[in-house]
């Protein structure tokens, strides 16, 4: 450990002089405990930004278990943030272990750009490499003083929408698909017709946040906008988090299919000599245990079996839709409505 | 540099007995060289993929247009109110006594100490429509928070300490017999203040204006968190660089980035122009 | 003299002789006079007191047990700790290089001087998110020499390395801004008189050189610290926001405000006002007392 004999030769010479070697001890000594922690297995998980509170116990549970089949410790970390910008931070080098991110698409980037992730990911974890799933619900002030109840209801004129940026955020996207998909259907498949209803719709949107987090705190704690369409996980972190008495969840009668979804990051778990215990984790992620804590926290787990029933009666049967069966495949979906140029590109330039 | 024909040839560095120039001259180098330099030269590298073309197409491009329109437009203004009040600040604490002036002098610092997150969280508190002041101005219609408004708030408080710090010290050195003589000559004391006392202030004015727009134009962490983040409407242009980032888009993120450099240096290079003026007009900077 | 560019706000000057308050035909009217210190207060509270207050007291707003609840959990103790060791390198380093170039563009008469200290002026007015970056792009693995580094698992950005190299390039000219006006002022007299007495180079610097400077050279390190301690926006682009691991204080105020857990975000966003505070006290302190010491920076009749 050459950090702590470094500090030690520093202690002898401080006791000689000067405040400024002082300071150079203290680095010393700070720097000593994280080299120690390095010694143990240590995973890093690189999350999106609602799954916070979910990871968090889901980590626990996982060392639980790693140390109870292993004998090993193990420390599960976790970064947050949009999922756009979570994924580049992995292309730029971030040693992840495995992604949770919010939408297919940024680990297809992952895999594009840095080739860390292999092309056929979705294929090898069960269920698409959805462990769970979600949807888009709406949040509105108590007692849905606008009346919200469809997606139709967000472009009446009085009704200001708060949604975080889709450029940077999952849940922005998937708020946009599902307005989108809705106004499809609903126009008889005609796609000019749903592009104009997301126009009209971002149009009432007085902020737009870059990540979903940032969304719910100008929507809860800054009192601004009517309705926050939302991850339905994160509609009732709101309740938990604010208080039932301020908020009502709108389930509205159709929505998206929403599929956050995981992935091993080869190149880096072969590099780190971690690709057992990341494999392992994104296993644990199908286990009874993970799947129950998944339907505690609001998300819809993929073995609702595993699940507890007063935990699955919160999560109302909506009828949900795929994007992927409207807009074609995830590259095109993309690149259609989100990248340079794309749909919310054209839209916002016509919307100034 | 045209050198005099009739002078010996001109050394690189003038002869002293003080020692240890090599050491400190190729130390500040190497470490400028590695800091700053190098990984600036990256930027502008990875910009120049692009060609004049293509960064002139990502400035062009409308979003980003608006987006640098955003913050350079809203910092001006801003820097513009910093430079009104900051005068007054100023003026203020160097001329007249009042109970506390200490602690108002020493309040001025305080945007600059403070990290500029906790600075952008608190004025979203304060500024939102259930916020202390936000309900205020709200009953007054007028949308603080979430709108460029905030951004030109955030603005205002960064760049405030600027345009007092330059000033003050040449309100001090007012020779006050200047003004004693333009007052027996029967002038006002408007008549003195705009004729005899601001002219020499104004390059110090200008430079505490550009030293407080070059850091408004840069902010991000108390923006983004009072700032709307609409599109044509409150997005800055630091913000549309994360943005861009997190899209995979380098090339863009670079291309703007390398603008507002551009822009970071022609507003240095503006203050030193400024204070070349003012050496040569009033004899100091 | 050297070009004054971007810089920190200087000390304030000595106004330890205010104007006398008897009317006069150099000041103001009554009325006009305090009109104007009503304002100038006026807009000094509204623009800076009044974030400030807030920050206490949204910490405060559920009591001193929520308040000290926020320091307890271990992600806030790393954070403070990488703050620290971020500030304990950057400073020194910056403490370095800016006697280094104070000496070397003070002291001594060279060509391009003026395009040096512009150069080391410029980390002041590039976007702190652009400082970020051009990390990222020269040790990012997509990067100029991120992959090489990375190959032989040297990790820069997403690191501690990362954080302190933004940490230093956004505190760059703190301590050299200050040092050069200053040493300038001083001239080159006394050193050259040690240096006849037989003094070596070192002994003159620190014997001479460095009481006249000591003040000046604290003051900066205390501005130069509280930015260290506070930079956001370029440690975010390089941190990758590890939990634990590479999350600093002005970070996990981000963090914890995200949770939606606003009292622990304003109780450590309070932690931060409160070392801005500490440093504008003996800042102030300083500035009374050794006035003359610290502000060389402006010319003097």
């Amino acid at each position: 450990m050459t950090a702590i004999d470094a500090s030690q030769t520093g202690r002898r010479r401080a006791r000689r002089s000067r405040p400024l070697r002082g300071l150079a001890v203290a680095a010393c000594l700070a720097v000593a405990p994280p080299t120690a922690a390095w010694a143990q297995t240590e995973l890093l998980n690189v999350s999106y930004d609602p799954t916070r509170e979910l990871y968090k116990d889901i980590n626990a549970a996982f060392a639980a278990e790693w140390k109870a089949k292993t004998g090993e410790t193990i420390t599960v970390r976790a970064s947050h943030g949009g999922s756009g910008s979570q994924a580049r931070t992995v292309i730029d080098g971030i040693p992840a272990d495995v992604v949770t991110l919010g939408i297919p698409s940024d680990i297809d980037a992952i895999a594009r750009i840095s080739k860390k992730v292999s092309a056929d990911w979705r294929e090898k974890l069960p269920n698409q490499a959805l462990p769970y799933t979600s949807t888009v619900v709406f949040l509105v002030r108590k007692g849905n003083p606008k009346g919200v109840k469809d997606w139709g209801d967000l472009v009446k004129p009085d009704v200001k929408v708060i949604t975080p940026n889709p450029k940077t955020s999952a849940g922005g996207r998937w708020n946009f698909l599902a307005a989108w998909g809705y106004a499809y259907e609903k126009e008889g498949k005609n796609a000019d017709k749903a592009n104009a209803f997301v126009g009209q719709l971002y149009g009432q949107v007085p902020v737009l946040d870059t990540g979903a987090r940032g969304s719910t705190v100008t929507f809860a704690q800054r009192g601004l906008g009517d309705v926050l369409p939302t991850w339905e996980n994160e509609a009732y972190l709101v309740f938990d988090e604010f208080g039932r008495d301020k908020f009502d969840v709108v389930v509205p009668p159709v929505s998206i299919y929403a599929e956050p979804p995981v992935a091993l990051v080869e190149a880096n778990v072969d590099k780190k000599g971690t690709r057992k215990a990341a494999e392992a984790y994104l296993q644990f992620l199908y286990s009874d245990t993970a799947q129950a804590l998944f339907a505690k926290h609001h998300y819809r787990p993929s073995r609702r079996e595993a699940a507890k029933p007063e935990d699955l009666a919160l999560l109302p049967e909506v009828k949900l839709f795929r994007i992927e069966d409207l807009q074609g495949n995830w590259d095109d979906i993309q690149k259609k409505n989100f990248d340079n140029g794309g749909l919310f590109d054209q839209l916002s330039k016509a919307g100034r | 540099m045209a050198e005099p024909p009739l002078r010996p040839r001109r050394r690189f560095r003038q002869p002293s007995v003080i020692p240890g120039f090599g050491l400190t001259f190729g130390y500040t180098l190497t470490v400028l060289s590695l800091i700053v330099l190098l990984p600036l030269a990256a930027l502008v590298l990875r910009a120049s993929q692009l060609g004049f073309a293509g960064i002139w197409e990502v400035a062009t491009d409308s979003r980003v247009a608006s987006a640098l329109r955003v913050s350079f437009g809203i910092s001006l203004l801003a820097a513009l109110v910093a430079s009104v009040f900051g005068f007054i600040v100023a003026w203020v604490l160097t001329r007249y006594d009042f109970p506390g002036r200490r602690i108002v002098d020493a309040v001025v610092d305080l945007p600059f100490a403070l990290p500029t997150a906790v600075a952008g969280i608190a004025l979203a508190a304060l500024y939102a429509p259930n916020g202390l002041v936000g309900a205020q101005l709200a009953k007054l219609g007028i949308e603080a928070a979430y709108t460029p408004l905030g951004i030109f708030i955030a603005m205002v408080f960064i760049g405030l300490p600027f345009a007092v710090r330059t000033v003050q010290p040449l309100i001090v050195e007012i020779d006050k017999e200047i003004e004693e003589a333009s007052a027996t000559l029967g002038a006002g004391r408007w008549h003195t203040l705009v004729k005899v006392v601001l002219p020499p202030l104004i390059p110090a004015v200008l430079t505490g204006f550009a030293l407080a727009f070059a850091r408004g134009v840069g902010e991000y962490g108390s923006i983004i968190f009072i700032a709307g983040n609409l599109p044509y409407v409150s997005e800055i242009a630091p913000l549309l660089i994360v943005i861009k980032l997190s899209e995979f888009d380098y090339g863009g993120a670079c291309a703007i980035a390398t603008i507002m450099l551009g822009i970071s240096f022609v507003t240095l290079l503006a203050i030193n122009l400024i204070q070349a003026w003012s050496r040569r007009r009033f004899g100091y900077v | 003299m050297s070009s004054l560019a971007v810089r920190a706000p200087g000390p304030s000057r000595p106004t330890s002789q205010p104007a006398p308050r008897t009317a006069s035909v150099v000041t103001e009217g009554g009325f006009v006079r305090w009109l104007l210190i009503a304002v100038a207060i006026g807009f000094l509270a509204l623009f800076l007191v009044l974030p400030l207050v807030t920050v206490f007291v949204q910490a405060f707003a559920k009591g001193w047990a929520a308040y000290l609840a926020a320091f307890t959990e271990a992600d806030a103790h790393s954070a403070i700790r990488l703050t620290l060791i971020a500030a304990a390198i950057a400073v020194p380093f910056n403490l370095v290089f800016g006697v280094a170039a104070a000496w070397a563009i003070a002291k001594f008469e060279f060509k391009g001087k003026n395009l040096l200290v512009t150069l080391i002026d410029l980390p002041f007015s590039v976007s702190p998110v652009v400082s970020g970056l051009i990390y990222v792009l020269v040790f990012g693995a997509q990067g100029l020499i991120g992959p090489w580094l990375i190959e032989r698992d040297v990790q820069i950005i997403f690191a501690i390395p990362g954080i302190v190299l933004a940490t230093i390039f956004v505190t760059f000219p703190f301590v050299a801004r200050q040092l050069i006006p200053l040493m300038q002022e001083q001239g080159t007299a006394e050193e050259e008189a040690a240096l006849t007495l037989g003094a070596s180079g070192w002994h003159a610097f620190r014997t001479v050189t460095l009481p006249n400077i000591r003040w000046g050279l604290l003051y900066s390190v205390l501005l130069c610290n509280a930015r260290a301690m506070g930079e956001f926006g370029a440690v975010s682009v390089v941190s990758g926001h590890i939990r634990g691991l590479t999350n600093t204080l002005p970070l996990h105020v981000e963090i914890l405000y995200n949770e939606y857990n606003f009292v622990a975000a304003f109780a450590v966003a309070s932690l931060l006002a409160g070392l801005a505070l500490v440093t504008l006290v003996i800042k102030s302190v300083l500035e009374w007392r050794y006035s003359a010491d610290i502000a060389a920076g402006a010319r003097r009749h």
